[in-house]
């Protein structure tokens, strides 16, 4: 069943716009969903897959390849023509093994021809596309401290059994978690680049609009999707647009001072959440069509895109979002 | 909100409840078995002839999972006798990869991470439906969250007596197919505020409703959902939700039962449904001590429920000798020995199947062991103020040195954080040292306030590190008083309680294990609201020694 259309998601906008920009500029990286059960993470996550642009690759390659010279040797590719094909968005599943996320011995090979061949794992398949961890704070240890090595490096080494095995895989990291059954590790938290907290909505009109859109997508689904394949394709056109149009971007001195200045007033760890905010913003002010970076810009993100890299605080209850917007308001008024 | 425990059931009416919900759990199967997509059902009941009567009427070929599951079973994996044996690979197929009835069994116990591949599961393709058999004893056994969010449906079958179940399930024979049932136009609206009323935040609990409703007009050959069937879905799906106890316009006695059959014959255009109708009919499945439990409930929240709380190691562990076994997650061959194993069957291998070269049988599978134990601190987190009388003092101090000197065996880490005056001190900072001990605690002081919740706050820092270094930190509060002493260090009784409260919360939230020790002559509620707010045990021990203490920590802890 195809899954159920982005635009067709009521509410959440922040979310929304927050896979948005990563679909806008990867190099983002990745965005975090934390929230209440039953608010909409995972469908959220499933939908941004049908809504993103085709990728060029050559064909059958296990590694999502732009060019022919780059299929490495291992794949074993006889033609190597380039095709469009759908961005890769390759499920993380909780009981993965290391030799599934980084490929390991291709058993069956080795079995039946006695052959040394190496057979590709997750982490392969999702080069160039998002990989989505549903649940990603109940990741195993010794997994998420294999995805901080990749996602920082941008390439996967296997050294295993003999083999000897790197290839590209450069990926964006979606995840979604419930915080009520455990926290990330902070060096995780880092590798995201943008964070939102999702909850139910409060007013009934809100709900009622939600169920009757989930009723008609389970029982009217042809209808309803006909409904809503347009929107998504506008939603589509809209991130292509803002793609050509952020390299032309200005982006004034005053902006990259407001940036450091609210950085440095939040304490943010390292210079990631300066890059971050600034790459955000950047893709915001291309999506929504302006000409160059204003205040105006980074005010709008700076929540998403810092939220998580503060100190915990334990005693703050009303979390890190509260945090950041007092501060936008001190700092950029 | 009305407090429910107020009122006290007749026992005519539990005896109906009681009888009503073996009318429930069938009604809850055969709609199942009409519509996938409700996702299945959680029955709470103990094992015993009432369940057994029950799971008869589940289609036999129905899977069971255990808590304990492997991913390999879940999931499917290399089949390693039948790839050995054929000499190329064979993949054995998972229990997820089949859509089909999944049977839970003490799902209680089931772990937050299994509890998260099921519902990936459950999710993707409404194929699956579960059916979880709760037999948790206690308030705070219960399913997973998680889990009993993705089903629709929820029975309490532990009151239900075998004769109740004499009654059989209405026919199923006329029924109609789902998508030709009718919706009434303000169906959606009204069960939205109904859930709202209800205090029911997830947006699923609605979603099921509606699918209940019409499933059950389908099941009742009706070509449209009528006032009927809505309060019976009201009823199945949102009771067990329910986290507020709607105030009833006109509140009396509890509602006589209601006629036992639903009637059929009520018109399908006329659905100006009160909700208080709605309502009344979830009302009454309400247990009487709601909020108890949703305090329990809320207590648990985040941690794995009635399951055992899982140790990490902070050693990669002893190597033990390796043993026989199938290759599974993260399980490592021993080489070695499997090849040793092999060797004396070579020949005869070779004879029997006139194949050349190693050959290699599943029973031949050698698996690498360790031994991997997790250090365990104790964190003391002591009262010296002016309250906690000096003897009771020495007393907890002879109690530390006591663990500490069995501690060694049982690789335990001892560190010690008092409190008094404004502050808290980090006397021992952890450690497995006796003479270290002993030599700080012939220092402590005492006299001044009691600032607990700067105590509890250097103890949960302690805590924090201890985790991040892989031990398994235990916070032991001993004190005799209320907190009359602020974070900020006023001397705020009331601030000082509210601050107390909120770590506790915190350290909740971390899933620190506590133990508090109330050695006040009287027990003191607001140590033991303390207590409940941590998830703690609270042992009130008045007139303590130094002996007795520690054998009641070391009781608490479970060794």
């Amino acid at each position: 069943m195809q899954p159920f259309p982005f635009s067709a998601i009521v509410g959440q906008d922040e979310m929304k716009q927050a896979m948005i920009l990563t679909a806008i500029d990867a190099s983002i990286g990745g965005v975090l969903v934390f929230g209440d059960r039953g608010t909409g993470k995972s469908t959220a996550v499933r939908a941004l897959a049908a809504l993103l642009p085709p990728i060029k690759a050559v064909k059958g390659c296990p590694i999502n390849s732009t060019k022919a010279k780059d299929v490495p040797d291992w794949a074993g590719l006889v033609s190597k023509r380039a095709t469009d094909m759908p961005t890769p968005v390759v499920d993380l599943p909780l009981g993965a093994t290391e030799d599934r996320v980084t490929g390991a011995l291709d058993i069956e090979k080795a079995l039946t021809k006695g052959e040394k061949a190496f057979q590709p794992g997750l982490l392969a398949r999702a080069n160039r596309g998002y990989l989505y961890i549903d649940e990603v704070n109940l990741l195993e240890d010794h997994i998420v401290d294999l995805l901080l090595d990749v996602a920082q490096s941008g390439e996967n080494v296997v050294e295993r059994e003999g083999l000897s095995i790197r290839h590209p895989a450069r990926f964006v990291l979606v995840g979604s978690g419930n915080p009520e059954e455990g926290e990330l590790r902070p060096q995780l938290l880092d590798r995201f680049g943008l964070s939102v907290e999702v909850t139910s909505p409060k007013e009934v009109d809100t709900r009622v609009e939600v169920i009757k859109r989930r009723d008609a997508f389970e029982n009217d689904n042809a209808a309803f999707m006909l409904r809503w394949q347009a929107e998504d394709a506008a939603i589509r056109d809209r991130i292509l647009k803002a793609r050509k149009s952020l390299t032309k971007l200005k982006t004034p001195e005053k902006t990259l001072s407001d940036v450091a200045e609210l950085c440095l007033a939040l304490g943010s760890d390292g210079l990631r959440g300066e890059l971050t905010l600034l790459k955000a913003a950047r893709a915001y002010a291309a999506w929504r069509d302006d000409t160059a970076l204003t205040r105006a810009h980074v005010r709008a993100i700076a929540p998403m895109a810092l939220r998580h890299r503060l100190r915990r605080d334990p005693l703050d209850e009303a979390g890190s979002g509260t945090r950041v917007a007092r501060t936008v308001e001190e700092v950029l008024g | 909100m009305r407090q429910a425990a107020a009122h006290a059931w007749p026992a005519r009416w539990k005896k109906f409840l009681a009888s009503q919900s073996w009318t429930h759990a069938t009604l809850a199967l055969q709609l199942l078995l009409l519509d996938p997509g409700l996702g299945g059902f959680c029955i709470r009941a103990r094992s015993g002839p009432v369940r057994d009567r029950l799971m008869a009427m589940i289609s036999s070929d129905a899977k069971r999972l255990h808590p304990a599951i492997s991913d390999e079973a879940l999931f499917g994996g290399l089949d390693l006798s039948a790839t050995l044996a054929g000499g190329h690979l064979v993949q054995e197929k998972g229990l997820l990869e089949t859509p089909g009835t999944l049977v839970l069994a003490m799902a209680e116990r089931a772990t937050t991470a299994l509890a998260a591949r099921l519902a990936v599961a459950l999710d993707k393709d409404r194929k699956h439906t579960l059916i979880a058999l709760d037999e948790g004893a206690e308030a705070d056994e219960c399913l997973n969250p998680k889990l009993a969010e993705r089903l629709a449906f929820h029975v309490d079958l532990s009151e239900c007596r075998l004769q109740d179940t004499n009654k059989q399930p209405p026919s199923a024979e006329n029924t109609r197919p789902l998508a030709d049932i009718m919706l009434p136009e303000n169906l959606t609206e009204q069960i939205t505020r109904i859930a709202n009323e209800l205090g029911i935040d997830s947006m699923r609990a609605p979603l099921f409703t509606i699918r209940a409703a019409r499933a059950h007009a389908a099941l009742n050959g009706r070509g449209s959902v009528t006032a009927a069937d809505i309060e019976v879905a009201c009823a199945l799906t949102l009771a067990h939700r329910a986290t507020r106890v709607p105030e009833p316009q006109t509140d009396e006695e509890p509602p006589a039962p209601p006629p036992e059959q639903a009637e059929n014959g009520r018109s399908g255009e006329n659905l100006d449904l009160p909700d208080e109708l709605l309502l009344d009919a979830v009302r009454a499945l309400l247990p009487d001590n709601l909020l108890d439990q949703l305090t329990v409930q809320k207590a648990r929240a985040g941690r794995g429920n009635g399951t055992g709380a899982a140790r990490k190691g902070n050693r990669r562990g002893r190597p033990l000798p390796s043993r026989a076994g199938r290759i599974s997650d993260g399980a490592r061959i021993d080489i070695i020995g499997t090849l040793r194993a092999a060797t004396p069957w070579q020949t005869i291998r070779r004879n029997a199947t006139g194949r050349d070269g190693l050959q290699i049988r599943p029973t031949d599978i050698r698996i690498k062991r360790f031994e991997e134990k997790s250090d365990r601190l104790l964190i003391f987190t002591v009262d010296a103020s002016g309250s906690a009388a000096l003897p009771r003092l020495a007393e907890a101090k002879g109690a530390v040195e006591l663990l500490l000197a069995q501690a060694y065996a049982r690789r335990d880490h001892v560190a010690l954080v008092a409190f008094r005056g404004t502050e808290a001190e980090l006397l021992l900072p952890p450690t497995r040292s006796l003479v270290q001990t002993k030599r700080r605690l012939a220092e402590l002081p005492g006299g001044g306030g009691t600032p607990l919740a700067a105590g509890m706050m250097t103890a949960f820092e302690q805590a924090s590190q201890a985790t991040r270094r892989g031990l398994t930190p235990t916070i032991a509060i001993l004190t005799d008083g209320r907190a009359n002493i602020a974070l900020d260090g006023r001397a705020d009784r009331k601030q000082a309680a509210v601050d107390a409260q909120q770590i506790a919360r915190v350290l909740r939230a971390h899933g620190t294990d506590a133990i508090v020790i109330d050695t006040g002559n009287r027990p003191e509620p607001a140590l033991r609201n303390l207590a409940q707010t941590l998830d703690a045990t609270y042992l009130p021990l008045p007139r303590a020694d130094a002996e007795r203490l520690s054998k009641s920590v070391a009781t608490a802890l479970g060794d």
